[in-house]
């Protein structure tokens, strides 16, 4: 990685970028460095003006008269998405802007397709250089499959090599991590590193601070279209990078209470299905939060469909307030007074064109009948009304599109939804991928005051940090099994993950 | 060569059940694979086939297109006053017509489609009735025989007589059609036009991030669309002598339902010539067979009804069968602890 002190210039250089959306001033007077070579991180809430510094850098936005912006010393005037490409500047975009029916080698040349002039395209020639980058870049990957029969992250790879193809000097990387595992994490940050290491300057957003501080040398923290500061990456905590980002003190402490003396809830007992989870055997109190962790591949996810009827456990027996339950469905297992926030809810948990308030309610229609068997549109409002105000969800009207909300906001509507049916097991699937700090601080609120309820939580996350901060006990899986117990009154996020990585 | 089968696998499984039905049929009757037979299954389809293709170039572009049939007559009905006053003309002059009055028509739906942001099944199905409405008003309904001579007159690619003295030949139809693919094919295929169409069917958002000019995609594919669909009406004139008014009405599900069987796909981005061809030969040789196998016509719809559903289906539960080494996106149970 370059060091900052043995930089030989700037590969860019921002100088009061000020740009206004509609009388909102998204961008006040900015100033951005990147070094060469230099992994640089561009933190800030969802909001905070890093969408809008990358599209004036590329050329998507014009920034207001007064701007000034170097590119490897040259002036970048009038730029455009064009020439921003010509000139080797590449953005893979958090949807990653691919073309699933296209093969492999076709998205990764595909920008060579496009110019003013229409030209016969070169088949062979444009696979094999796609080949040659994804050599560089030392994966293998098959050139001739659609896209869309590979994972995730696999599509990130490609994404990265198709910005690579047309030369790239300097690559943003809009949560790039977003939707990856930690294991699939590792392979990323390795590659961005050998970028780095190539010269090849990376500008890395990311919501998880942990892996800012890990793979950047230097963090630019934007808030509300301000510059917050430029900080070296080395001595920085989560905890202060946090602080910088929202402005305010975030809760990082500890929150786990004693709650042995509560009736248990959920008990598990020596639950296994081959392959996937084996003799799992575990109790959740009346509002106790408790923390699953563990690797890529652990069974964890499984768990927890087991427990929702999405898969029929093989053995062991799964009792909710004393009394033997066997969900074959999602719907049974509502029915029992489970309910399941699932990893990917801002696609599968909510119905976005569709009014909050029948997001809201889609969950308990059938509760929501009057005597003519139709929906009562009273207590419907009732019940919208309810939530909107437990949660704080904050709203125009209850008929306005879920679209309309930030990620926080369609976060508690995910939420609301759930609650609304009455669980008396709640259980969180990874709830903060893909939610900027702040954010997750309101959630993590939400799930303490859930839990002083009443409500039984099962916290189910990646994340060392945010399991040991905000359950009662921390359960580690590995390869299907419940390892070891935690109360993280008694161990550290270090010592935890030591554990885990091991 | 694996990879090339499994990126092609409705090309190739079409190909299997083509092959299938012309054994069966020509075991089952004689007169299926004969000269006679297979030179006028030909010239009975060169029309449809052009109109394919250019639906195809739509398709892939992530459009649809119901009005090209229409769109045919309207350039029919406009060449006959375009030859008349242009003297009598000739085919260089009625490929030029024809071809420029289609492509105008065609831009009318690429303007419409781009200038308002309306999806393009909804501004074809209006112009679609636009344009026969205005064609049967403006014609009354009346048919065309006086045509000049070098519009109707047959000419013949191909010849053959047999020794029992049947004659089999190929109309010009089919030259004009077998042009129209090789130039269809070497626009999708080997041109950076063709793989931005397909670019921008696939992902439009990520074609337009990519600085493809969105505005000129619909422009091509709906001009090439209505290329085709001129040609197409002056051949079919060719054909059969005579300019009707509503003879090519509804032809457009017929090709929609052969282009569809041939693996492009609705959504955008997915879509090959030789797929489009095996749709409309699926679709000809099974009225074909039919017909010699003298069964009731009136099964032919039901049988390209059930195909679309075999066929469309059949593709999909193909992703989770085994023996493929990487499935689509993994299912939702599938994702991660």
């Amino acid at each position: 990685m370059t060091d900052t002190s043995e930089q030989t210039g700037d590969a860019l250089r921002l100088r009061g970028i000020c740009k206004t959306f509609g009388g909102v001033r998204a961008l006040d007077d900015v100033s951005f460095d990147v070094a060469r070579g230099e992994v640089h991180c561009l933190a800030g809430e969802n909001g905070c003006g890093k969408s809008t510094l990358i599209k004036i850098v590329t050329g998507v936005y014009t920034p207001e008269a007064g701007a000034e912006m170097t590119y490897f010393g040259e002036r970048l005037d009038g730029i455009t998405p064009n020439v921003a490409r010509a000139r080797g500047i590449a953005v893979i975009w958090q949807d990653l802007a691919l073309f699933p029916h296209m093969t492999v080698a076709e998205n990764i040349a595909f920008d060579e397709m496009v110019g003013p002039l229409p030209r016969l395209t070169r088949p062979g020639q444009s696979r094999g250089r796609a080949g040659e980058v994804l050599r560089r870049l030392g994966v293998t990957l098959d050139l001739d499959a659609p896209l869309n029969s590979l994972p995730i992250a696999q599509r990130q790879i490609v994404a990265i090599a198709r910005a690579l193809m047309g030369d790239a000097r300097l690559i943003f990387m809009d949560e790039p991590t977003a939707s990856l595992t930690q294991s699939e994490t590792d392979g990323l940050l390795e590659i961005v590193r050998g970028l780095s290491a190539d010269g090849v300057a990376v500008v890395f957003v990311s919501h998880r601070l942990a892996e800012v501080l890990e793979i950047a040398s230097r963090v630019t923290v934007l808030r509300d279209g301000k510059l917050v500061g430029v900080y070296p990456t080395e001595g920085m905590t989560q905890a202060r990078l946090g602080h910088l980002m929202t402005g305010t003190e975030l809760e990082q402490a500890v929150t786990a209470r004693d709650r042995s003396a509560a009736p248990p809830v959920l008990e598990v007992q020596g639950l296994s299905r081959a392959g996937e989870f084996h003799d799992v055997s575990l109790t959740i109190r009346e509002g106790e939060v408790l923390g699953l962790t563990g690797l890529i591949g652990a069974g964890r996810t499984e768990l927890a469909h087991a427990l929702i009827g999405m898969r029929r456990p093989e053995s062991g027996r799964v009792l909710l307030n004393g009394r033997e339950i066997r969900p074959r469905s999602i719907r049974d297992a509502i029915r029992e007074g489970i309910a399941y926030v699932s990893e990917d809810r801002l696609s599968l948990g909510l119905i976005q064109p569709q009014s909050i308030s029948d997001n809201t309610s889609i969950s308990v229609l059938d509760r929501l009948l009057n005597g003519m068997g139709l929906i009562s549109s009273g207590q419907k409002t009732d019940l919208v009304q309810h939530w909107i105000e437990e949660l704080a969800v904050k709203i125009g009207t209850p008929d306005d599109a879920v679209s309309t909300l930030s990620g926080g906001n369609q976060q508690r509507v995910v939420l609301a939804k759930w609650l609304a049916t009455e669980p008396r097991l709640l259980i969180l699937d990874s709830p903060t991928v893909g939610v900027d700090v702040g954010a997750r601080a309101g959630i993590f609120r939400i799930v303490r005051q859930l839990a002083d309820q009443g409500l039984a939580i099962l916290l189910i996350s990646d994340e060392v940090t945010e399991v040991l901060h905000n359950a009662d006990r921390v359960l580690h899986m590995r390869d299907g099994r419940l390892r070891a117990e935690h109360d993280p009154r008694a161990t550290s996020v270090d010592m935890l993950e030591a554990e885990i990585y091991a | 060569m694996r990879s090339l089968v499994a990126a092609n696998r409705i090309e190739a499984r079409l190909g299997v059940v083509l092959l299938l039905m012309v054994i069966g049929l020509s075991l089952t009757t004689d007169t299926f694979l004969t000269l006679a037979n297979l030179t006028s299954l030909l010239n009975n389809n060169a029309v449809n086939l052009i109109w394919a293709v250019g639906l195809l170039v739509v398709l892939i572009a992530g459009g649809i297109d119901i009005s090209f049939a229409v769109a045919a007559s309207v350039v029919q009905y406009v060449a006959v006053y375009c030859f008349e006053a242009l003297g009598g003309g000739n085919w260089v002059i009625g490929f030029l017509v024809c071809g420029a009055l289609g492509i105008g028509l065609g831009l009318i739906n690429a303007a419409l489609i781009h200038g308002f942001r309306i999806i393009s099944i909804v501004i074809t199905i209006a112009t679609f009735n636009a344009y026969f409405g205005l064609l049967m008003f403006f014609s009354g309904g009346r048919f065309i025989y006086d045509l000049p001579d070098w519009w109707t007159d047959r000419i013949f690619i191909f010849e053959h007589q047999s020794a029992s003295g049947v004659w089999s030949e190929l109309t010009l139809a089919v030259g004009v059609m077998a042009g129209c693919v090789i130039a269809t094919w070497l626009l999708i295929r080997r041109t950076t036009i063709g793989r931005q169409l397909y670019a921008f069917g696939d992902n439009p958002e990520g074609a337009r991030r990519a600085g493809v000019n969105i505005a000129l995609m619909q422009a091509i594919a709906f001009g090439w669309m209505g290329l085709m669909a001129g040609i197409g009406g002056l051949m079919q004139v060719n054909i059969v002598k005579e300019v009707v008014p509503n003879a090519l009405y509804g032809r457009e599900l017929e090709v929609l339902a052969a282009v569809v069987l041939g693996g492009a796909r609705l959504g955008g981005g997915k879509g090959t010539v030789l797929g489009c061809i095996f749709g409309v030969m699926f679709v000809a040789i099974t009225q074909n067979g039919l017909n010699l196998l003298g069964i009731s016509p009136f099964a032919f719809q039901m049988i390209i009804g059930a195909a679309i559903l075999i066929a469309i289906s059949s593709s999909n539960i193909s992703l989770d069968l085994p023996g493929r080494a990487r499935k689509g996106p993994a299912p939702e149970t599938e994702t991660a602890s």
